[in-house]
């Protein structure tokens, strides 16, 4: 199927090219207690304990949370508030370096991980604390439960990365294609589904060539779609609908049409707590846009995003904006202070554009024909903006995915997405409230 | 940071104003600033959102501002210490970083850019015009527009607001007022039309994007309505008065012009209305360049010939004659006054086509396009309620 709406950025894959690179070990790093949709998590260590590499240092009470392990060994400086990219600031723990790296001697590996049961592996992907990498860091092994009325029956792989700028799962498809297979194996396993899916937009067309020979080599029963370029083509009611036909009923999930949808960094982070014993304390991100050396750098969890940049060569401008992910839907960042989280998948930085006179709404309709999600964006801005939010919900204001479609091709550079935010944050606090 | 400093922050971000002087690089000091910025980032975006808010900038610490001569100082420095290398320039963090909402990309079209394509897009028919009608159709084109855009320069002036001209809306309701007007018409009509059209029903409702009316056509239907007579008198293009093609058919039962006189423009008529060609080549430019969408246009243009056939009726001379065309790629495309969603297009665009030819078969005046398309204008609002595009995985309504 075509996907709906949606745009055509210049994607400015800088990267696409360049290996990954490990990042050296930081000297600090900062892990918040909050790096996932659900429940923050609470901290098991004190101020002045020493940990090692991996261990888990704040454990998640709650079904929809994950826990989060230290990624490098050395001594808890502190636990307080700092800077988050997402949530502005959250409570977090900050671990000076030993300089060595010294493994949790806890951690062992399993013999032939593939032979044990459903429920032990969704345990170890539990305590792994993988949750989604692709941004939206819902917790995998919440996904991988679905009820029992809820048959799932296929399980697609997200390579899609329809972000411009992005290119940590291009790199990791091509790099891990073997870790991501057998990644997918084991979900495959878990959800007892017959058919398993890697999508991957086909301007990637090496990844798809080395992930069908791969799969071919391991005789896995996994087949790779080519999906048509275009934004938001990643995003997973949009996947689900060009891999499969079927719709996902709004407000509703992915199981409802018996689809679970993960990252291929996620299958990675699978692989790596099954076969590995790793719990998940490094991944891929991409830095790129206005710095020296753009790079795919292979990161510890909680690095600051001051140090990526100092490896990078520093800024190769004058750099107004600090992203954390991609263009589209990315956050500008106030502060470097920020570390790399479990869902940052880039770091951009963008230089200063000249500022685009913005005109009223000349209902030109771009905005209805680029939204995904088939809204009226002008419409509901119109009424975000009037505080209206009673019609704004009417005309659907909640199901915005935020892609940025209907801001990016606006002529008027009306910043919808702002104003439909404002009027879907104050329906979903009405609707709890209710 | 300070209240002052916090308030001039604000009062920065309200106005708009993103541009800032240079500002000396700077290190992340420790702990207590960077408390303090969070804080202040947690009250920042707790306030209200200001309602026309593009950006906002987060002042992150005021630095002392250093010249940017010292910096080319030390970049000349740098380069003399190690020529052979050509190192890259190092630079730190600004000061501050805007924050704003995503996306944080944009694509590069503009309201201006848009206007004036189409300005260009108008110009076929408008040369077309002045071929076939000579000085007068210049006179009136250039009366036109003159008028439009210095009823728009002096309103603005008049309001206190900030002049619109150069958004380009101005010159294309002059332009259109023009086309839409007999090239006989006394020099104040086309003056008189103009004032109208950008004073009443475009400034008055709210500018550019608030309008309910195409301005040209308001105009046009103002001066039909105040001076009948003047608006039908037509040039044949040997320089003799006559009627137009929809004319002889109205009053005489058959129209005696050829096909490829019609198509090419050589008939009585409105100055941009009459060479089908100039109009298609336009319009055509404006479909290849996505500035229009295809459904009105061909819903309009079908529709009308459509009627033609099941009454009996030559489509190809119903087409072809009158304003439909220009009425058609134009008018009933202009953004403002049609719906914006796809199947209001698609109503929209059946909509002015039933109107103009139950006007052009049964209805008083030889030409339906202008009024089908205003009243079809009145139900743009409506037209946008009932076909609201049911949102991905919706439930019909």
């Amino acid at each position: 199927m075509k996907a709906i709406g949606g745009i055509h950025p210049n994607y400015n894959k800088f990267t696409s090219k360049s290996k990954i690179e490990v990042a050296p070990s930081p000297k600090l790093v900062i892990l918040p207690l909050s790096q996932h949709i659900g429940a923050p998590c609470e901290p098991l260590v004190n101020v002045g304990d020493t940990v090692k590499v991996g261990q888990k240092i704040a454990e998640a009470k709650a079904f929809v949370s994950a826990p989060i392990h230290s990624s490098i060994s050395g001594t808890v400086k502190k636990i307080e508030d700092m800077p988050h990219p997402v949530l502005g600031k959250c409570k977090a723990i900050i671990i000076e370096s030993d300089g060595k790296i010294d493994w949790d001697p806890t951690i062992k590996q399993r013999d032939n991980p593939m032979s044990l049961d459903k429920e032990e592996l969704k345990n170890m992907i539990k305590e792994a604390g993988i949750v989604g990498m692709g941004g939206a860091t819902f917790p995998t092994h919440v996904k991988l439960s679905p009820p029992k009325e809820k048959p799932i029956n296929i399980l697609i792989l997200n390579g899609a990365e329809c972000e411009p700028y992005l290119t940590c799962d291009h790199k990791l498809m091509i790099e891990k294609c073997t870790e991501i297979i057998k990644g997918a194996l084991i979900i495959k396993k878990i959800l007892d589904v017959q058919k398993v899916v890697i999508g991957v937009e086909d301007n990637k067309e090496n990844a798809i060539l080395v992930l069908r020979e791969k799969i071919e080599e391991m005789n896995a029963d996994i087949k790779v779609i080519a999906l048509p370029t275009s934004y938001p083509q990643g995003a997973e009611k949009t996947l689900i609908y060009t891999v499969t036909g079927k719709v996902v009923p709004a407000g509703g999930l992915p199981m409802d049409v018996g689809a679970v949808v993960q990252n291929v960094s996620t299958a990675k982070a699978v692989y790596d707590a099954v076969y590995e014993s790793k719990p998940l304390i490094e991944r891929v991100v991409t830095v790129t846009g206005a710095v020296n050396d753009r790079k795919n750098l292979l990161v510890k969890i909680g690095t600051p995003v001051k140090q990526i940049i100092e490896f990078c060569g520093g800024y190769s401008g004058a750099a107004s904006k600090l992203i954390s992910g991609g263009p589209m839907m990315g956050i500008a960042q106030c502060t470097e202070d920020i570390p790399v989280l479990k869902g940052s998948s880039g770091i951009l930085v963008l230089a200063k554009q000249p500022e685009a006179e913005e005109f009223d709404c000349i209902r030109c309709g771009k905005c209805v024909e680029a939204c995904p999600m088939q809204l009226m964006p002008t419409t509901i801005a119109q009424y975000a903006e009037k505080d209206m939010i009673e019609k704004a919900d009417e005309y659907n204001a909640a199901d915005c995915i935020e892609c940025g479609c209907c801001s990016y091709v606006c002529p008027s550079k009306i910043p919808l997405v702002q104003k439909i935010k404002i009027a879907k944050n104050q329906i979903l606090a009405d609707r709890k409230k209710k | 940071m300070t209240d002052d400093k916090l308030k001039e922050a604000l009062a920065r971000i309200y106005r708009r104003d993103v541009s800032v002087e240079p500002k000396k690089a700077f290190e992340i000091k420790k702990e207590p600033v960077i408390d303090t910025t969070v804080k202040e980032n947690v009250k920042e975006a707790q306030k209200p959102e200001p309602e026309n808010q593009v950006m906002t900038e987060y002042v992150k610490e005021q630095d002392k501002p250093a010249a940017p001569i010292i910096k080319l100082q030390q970049k000349k420095e740098f380069k003399k210490e190690e020529p052979a290398d050509e190192p890259k320039p190092v630079i730190k963090a600004p000061s501050k970083f805007t924050v704003s909402s995503n996306p944080h990309i944009k694509d590069n079209s503009s309201v201006k850019n848009i206007m004036w394509m189409v300005v260009v897009s108008l110009l076929p028919a408008a040369i077309a015009g002045v071929y076939f009608f000579k000085l007068r159709a210049l006179s009136v084109i250039v009366l036109s527009v003159a008028s439009a855009v210095a009823t728009e320069i002096i309103i603005n002036k008049l309001a206190k607001k900030p002049v619109t001209v150069h958004d380009g809306s101005a010159v294309i309701t002059g332009l259109l007022m023009a086309l839409i007007l007999s090239p006989l018409v006394p020099w104040w009509i086309p003056v008189l039309g103009s004032i109208f059209a950008i004073a009443i029903a475009k400034l008055a409702f709210g500018g550019l994007g608030h309008n309910i009316f195409n301005p040209a056509l308001a105009g046009r239907a103002f001066l039909v309505a105040s001076f009948p007579a003047l608006m039908t008198r037509w040039l044949l293009t040997d320089g003799v008065t006559g009627a137009t093609p929809l004319g002889m058919l109205k009053e005489a039962g058959v129209a005696t012009v050829s096909y490829f006189d019609l198509f090419i423009g050589n008939i009585g008529g409105c100055i941009g209305e009459t060479s089908a060609l100039a109009i298609i080549l336009g319009g055509a430019f404006l479909l290849y360049k996505k500035i229009i969408d295809w459904r009105i246009p061909t819903l309009y243009i079908g529709t009308s010939a459509l009627i033609a056939v099941i009454f009996g009726r030559n489509p190809l001379f119903h087409v072809l004659s009158g304003g439909l065309l220009l009425g058609a790629f134009f008018m009933a495309t202009d953004y403002v006054t049609t719906p914006i969603t796809k199947n209001g297009k698609l109503l929209f665009g059946f909509g002015c086509g039933f109107l103009t030819m139950a006007i052009r078969l049964w209805g008083g005046y030889p030409e339906g396009v202008m009024f089908s398309i205003l009243l079809m204008n009145a139900f743009t609002p409506l037209i946008d309620r009932w076909t609201r595009p049911v949102q991905f995985g919706g439930k019909k309504r």
